[in-house]
């Protein structure tokens, strides 16, 4: 047993607390290139699950469900605009007309995708007990899955980029890509929109009624079915925007990409506290530069682990998320 | 006004109303009384279309309602204060009195009602600016009142104004609702417990039993009534 | 026949349908050589399909008999066509996997007329149908027997299912015998189109406005003339199961009895105490890698394993358990979900610990004292070492629910706040339950590792704790039956529809989705024991 034992320990002890891997790279850590690129990189990350998480946040605070079919969304925005963009470009059209008409097709169909999900696989299941809907956008998410492969490919399809170089991001390129500054300009302009949504149109406020008090909200007056159709509409467009965004700047997709990163998404929604919109929008952003710093100053094995572990550990000390509400509940 | 004809209501496969069949006049304040569980809520649910009946009808200035969708219903005029005020919490005062005329466009009219309101509810102008789950529960059941109002319904259903409000609050309440009725021509349908007060601010009034309606008629008559001044009133 | 104005819904539908699927379906890009296909025929099947749904629906909503039978007679033909194209070949002469779905099929469908049927129906409609079978069958048989005399040679390869009992190959006459479930399946698919058609004759009234309450099929379960049999069929088909079917049936099976326990396991913590577990499956690996490299690094057996490898998963269990089980709800969800993550990560990246996502290979099998078993042979000591497992869980299982500690996780399930007050501590009992859940997980991996002889991270990704979450969801929450026959129909269903390997996930998903739609509750709630008094004297 005695020599088993040492020939146990001795196997992993030497290698694998090399978290830091040498003395160079530690000299590496401090220049301040390398921090900002990872900033910039963690920022980006963080824009991307924003966009995304945003729609499981409002989907959750309006029928409770963690739709677990949202990355799937996401994965279908990314390849109908690879379809679109690659037909568009055969036909020669401009870089600029492709990238719009490619963002507008991934928006109009990952809208359309969201409404028929709702619609088939929850609408039927209002009043179901709670875990039902949730095994359904299961199966939702599958059944997604398997009809992207099935229907395209299940290998990795390499997708145009879609951002040309800018000139004038010239002199920093070498920190910070062009694609994550329009990542960023433009994830940021869609969240605004959405607050401005939210807090003044009479749809945001239907939305907001409806997820305070769905019974109230149907005798105020306001048509609840189409409330929730508009919030998994507007969230499935959010994910469009940022599958666009993010294929563009990884460069490559395959069926499987919605799987990860709505997990992320959802770990970062409740991060902030779920169903809280700027709730979301924090944890996103912080689960994006905890990622980046984790996998750039430790290890890039654990990046997912890092941001578990977040989760984990922030859960402990604020159970309902950083901008949650503390739900005491009354008696 | 409103004739609701041999309703039978269902929570699954639990009947809940049998053969119900009431009706109401213009202008008039009636009101629904019964014991806890006896069915008053889910006529008031039943007429708003939430939980919608399986067999009899609901006419509404003579048509049917009861296979509208409850947006339609309170688009036709019909608006409930249900029990427990179930304001929203999130939202501030002003915006709760703003989701009562959520089907109404003409904003004139809109700021209009919402100053008598505000004249005939004074704390909840001093308060319209907190989110409504800060108020306590009189000022609640006054704003759940008011975003009835803020719809300019032709027929206002209260469901129980009096739950756990203490006695002043409550008198108080009851004077607005008799004063709604006379100076908007608001026509009433209460449903309470306390029976005392609610029949001495009605017309007419029901008694309801397990689900079936078991007495009508005026309501100084149903006061002097001796079964319902053992079983209500407490005599 | 079909109103009009659901024919114009059915067009609308199928419109909305090839928009949606038309990128997807329709186009198929290559980015890097620069090419279109354009799949016009796609479309087509999207709309055709869809519009067949959507007046199948409808007339689901009408009608639930004849949308039933609409489905059985759809599945009693469509099946040979499938299978003919696929293999391009109808006669072998075997139990094999299209009659097994025929008789699936129809046990399927008298299972649901028994469901819709009241009380004093059944029986009647059971002798009818038999009669009908005695009747029938030898009729039809010798029409068969005629026609494929004569006809045989004439007919085209294709169509020669048609002809049912008699295969020759070269002048050599087979009697395929099985094929008489197939005509006995038809006489009593006709037998009840035909009830339905008189009996939506006679307008007979929708069930809710009879009085008569409806009886769930379910209830018949636990009734004593009817569950005595079926348990004594169920356990003598399941100690027989290794010398009826071959290897690969056995090893199939084999999974699906590890999934009920899972299942059991998952629904303590799930189903009875209530608390969402997203990340089962951590526990899962815990059991399978402890086995794995205990005899990897100590040449730990088998036996010493299993109970460490649930104490390891328990352990597990409270490690877990201890921080996050005061987060409510989802919140518990996507930590259990972020845990079981975190483990599967560790063991794909810590390549000195776990060899990486390679994977651990040659573990030993559990051995038999005293005797040098074969591959076949371990095989089936594998298959009651399971069968021996499903028992003791359930009977564990079935003891904790009528427990005391049981009565807590079902009262905490439904009001934590009355819990409190009646003096259950919250905590230690919500604990027990994820470190009693954890216990079998562990265990169940310690099986696993020792079946499959090799353990490696991609057998415990999210998908398996979402497959075992939706074994305890569609089994009805709570209910032990329920959850073993969901275990058998979700793990047995992938596996019996590799034929059609490319599709099998897709149709799985679409079943979650549709069970879910229609069977809402699951297939089998849970009865809580009950006393009745016998009131018919009142």
């Amino acid at each position: 047993m005695v020599p088993g034992i040492v020939a146990f320990t001795g196997k992993f002890f030497p290698h694998s607390f090399t978290l830091l891997r040498n003395v160079a790279d530690i000299m590496d850590f401090f220049e301040p290139d390398y921090f900002i690129e990872l900033l910039f990189s963690g920022l980006t990350k963080g824009a991307i699950y924003a966009l995304i998480a945003l729609g499981y946040t409002m989907v959750y605070g309006i029928i409770g469900l963690i739709n677990f079919a949202h990355g799937e969304i996401y994965m279908i925005g990314a390849f109908t605009a690879l379809i679109v963009s690659t037909v568009l470009s055969i036909y020669g059209f401009p870089l600029l007309a492709i990238f719009i008409l490619a963002a507008v097709a991934a928006v109009v169909w990952a809208s359309a995708y969201g409404y028929t999900i709702e619609r088939l696989a929850y609408r039927p299941l209002r009043n179901a007990p709670r875990l039902s809907p949730l095994i359904s956008a299961i199966g939702m998410s599958i059944f997604l899955q398997n009809y992207v492969l099935l229907a395209q490919t299940s290998d990795f399809q390499p997708f145009p980029a879609l951002v040309p170089d800018f000139a004038f991001m010239e002199p920093v390129a070498h920190i910070v890509g062009s694609t994550d500054l329009v990542i960023l300009v433009v994830s940021v302009i869609v969240m605004i929109l959405l607050t401005v949504m939210i807090k003044f149109t009479r749809t945001g406020k239907a939305m907001r009624a409806t997820a305070q008090d769905k019974k109230m909200a149907l005798l105020v007056g306001i048509n609840v079915d189409n409330v929730i159709s508009i919030t998994f509409i507007t969230g499935s467009a959010l994910a469009a925007i940022g599958g666009l965004l993010i294929a563009s700047h990884v460069g490559q997709i395959n069926f499987y990409i919605g799987f990860i990163a709505g997990i992320k998404a959802f770990t970062a929604a409740v991060l902030g506290g779920i169903g809280s919109i700027p709730g979301a929008v924090l944890g996103s952003f912080i689960l994006g530069l905890t990622e980046s710093f984790a996998t750039g100053y430790v290890s890039s094995d654990y990046e997912d682990v890092f941001a578990f572990s977040l989760l984990v550990l922030i859960l402990i000390f604020r159970p309902a998320g950083l901008l949650g509400k503390s739900t005491i509940e009354k008696v | 006004m409103l004739e609701v004809r041999n309703l039978d209501t269902y929570y699954g496969n639990i009947q809940a109303l049998h053969d119900i069949s009431l009706h109401v006049e213009e202008g008039e304040i009636i009101t629904l009384i019964g014991a806890n569980g006896a069915g008053k809520s889910t006529t008031l649910m039943s007429i708003s279309g939430i939980v919608p009946p399986r067999k009899g009808e609901i006419l509404f200035q003579g048509d049917p309602i009861h296979e509208l969708p409850p947006n339609h219903i309170v688009s036709l005029g019909i608006c409930q204060v249900p029990e427990g005020r179930h304001i929203f919490p999130d939202l501030t005062v002003a915006e709760n009195l703003d989701m009562g005329a959520f089907l109404r466009n003409d904003k004139k009219q809109i700021a209009r009602d919402l100053d008598y309101l505000y004249d005939l509810f004074p704390i909840l102008r001093k308060r319209r600016h907190q989110p409504g789950g800060n108020l306590s529960g009189g000022e609640q059941q006054m704003l759940a009142i008011s975003r009835a109002l803020m719809a300019h319904p032709k027929l206002l259903l209260l469901d129980e104004p009096s739950m756990g409000l203490a006695p002043l609050v409550t008198r108080q309440i009851f004077d607005i609702i008799k004063k709604i009725n006379q100076e908007q021509n608001t026509t009433i349908f209460l449903v309470e417990q306390n029976a005392n007060l609610a029949l001495k601010v009605a017309d007419r009034g029901y008694v309801l039993e397990n689900g079936h309606i078991t007495l009508h008629d005026r309501a100084d008559a149903l006061l002097a009534n001796k079964d319902v001044q053992k079983a209500y009133l407490g005599m | 026949m079909l109103p009009l104005k659901d024919i114009r819904n059915g067009l609308m539908v199928a419109g909305w349908f090839v928009f949606l699927t038309f990128p997807l379906m329709v186009i198929k890009v290559n980015p890097v050589e620069k090419t279109i296909v354009w799949r016009w025929p796609n479309m087509l099947y999207v709309a055709a399909g869809s519009f067949i749904a959507y007046l199948y629906v409808k007339l689901a909503q009408k009608n639930k008999k004849a949308a039933i039978l609409v489905a059985c007679w759809t599945a009693y033909l469509a099946l040979p066509l499938i299978r003919y194209f696929m293999y391009q070949d109808i006669s072998i002469l075997i139990w094999d996997t299209t009659t097994s779905i025929y008789a699936a099929v129809g046990a399927f469908h008298m299972i649901l007329t028994l469901c819709l049927f009241h009380k004093h129906h059944i029986l009647r409609k059971i002798l009818s149908g038999i009669w009908l079978l005695f009747i029938g069958t030898p009729v039809v048989m010798l029409l068969a027997q005629a026609a494929g005399k004569i006809l045989l040679p004439k007919i085209p390869a294709a169509l020669h299912f048609l002809t049912p009992f008699i295969i020759t190959i070269e002048h050599i006459q087979f009697w395929n015998w099985i094929r008489i479930l197939w005509v006995a399946l038809a006489c009593y698919l006709l037998y009840s189109s035909l009830q339905t058609y008189l009996a939506s004759k006679r307008n007979i009234m929708p069930d809710h406005l009879t009085n008569e309450p409806k009886i769930r099929w379910s209830q018949y379960l636990y009734k004593r003339p009817v569950y005595l049999p079926l348990l004594t069929f169920c356990s003598t088909f399941f100690l027989l199961f290794p010398h009826l079917f071959s290897t690969y049936q056995v090893n199939i099976m084999i999974s699906a009895l590890m999934y009920v326990v899972l299942g059991l396991g998952l629904n303590i913590v799930v189903g009875v105490a209530g608390l969402l577990d997203l990340g089962y499956v951590a526990f899962y690996a815990v059991g399978a890698y402890s086995y794995a490299l205990l005899n990897m690094h100590f040449d730990l057996g088998f036996w010493v394993v299993l109970p460490i490898g649930g104490i390891l998963g328990a352990f597990f269990g409270i490690l877990l358990g201890i921080p996050v089980l005061r987060l409510r709800g989802d919140y518990l969800a996507i930590v259990t979900l972020g845990f079981g993550e975190i483990i599967r990560l560790v063991l794909e990246n810590w390549n000195d610990f776990s060899q990486g996502p390679s994977g651990i290979s040659n573990i030993d099998r559990p051995p038999l004292p005293g005797v040098d078993l074969s591959l076949e042979g371990s095989i089936v000591y594998m298959y009651y070492l399971t069968i021996v497992m499903v028992i003791f869980t359930i009977f564990v299982v079935n003891r904790l629910q009528d427990s005391r500690i049981g009565r807590a996780w079902f009262a905490l399930r439904e009001d934590e706040i009355a819990c409190q007050a009646m003096g259950i501590d919250k905590m230690k009992t919500k604990l027990t339950a994820f470190a009693l859940g954890a216990t079998w997980a562990g265990m169940v991996g310690v099986l696993f590792a020792a079946k499959t002889t090799f353990v490696n991270p991609a057998s415990f990704t999210f998908l398996e704790s979402a497959i075992i979450l939706c074994i305890v969801v569609l089994g009805g929450m709570g209910s032990i039956v329920g959850v073993i026959i969901s275990a058998l129909v979700l793990i047995l269903m992938p596996e019996y529809l590799r034929a059609f390997s490319d599709y099998r996930m897709l149709v799985f998903g679409a079943v979650l989705v549709i069970m879910m739609v229609f069977k809402p509750r699951g297939l089998i709630s849970s009865v809580r024991r009950t006393y009745t008094i016998n009131d018919e004297t009142l």
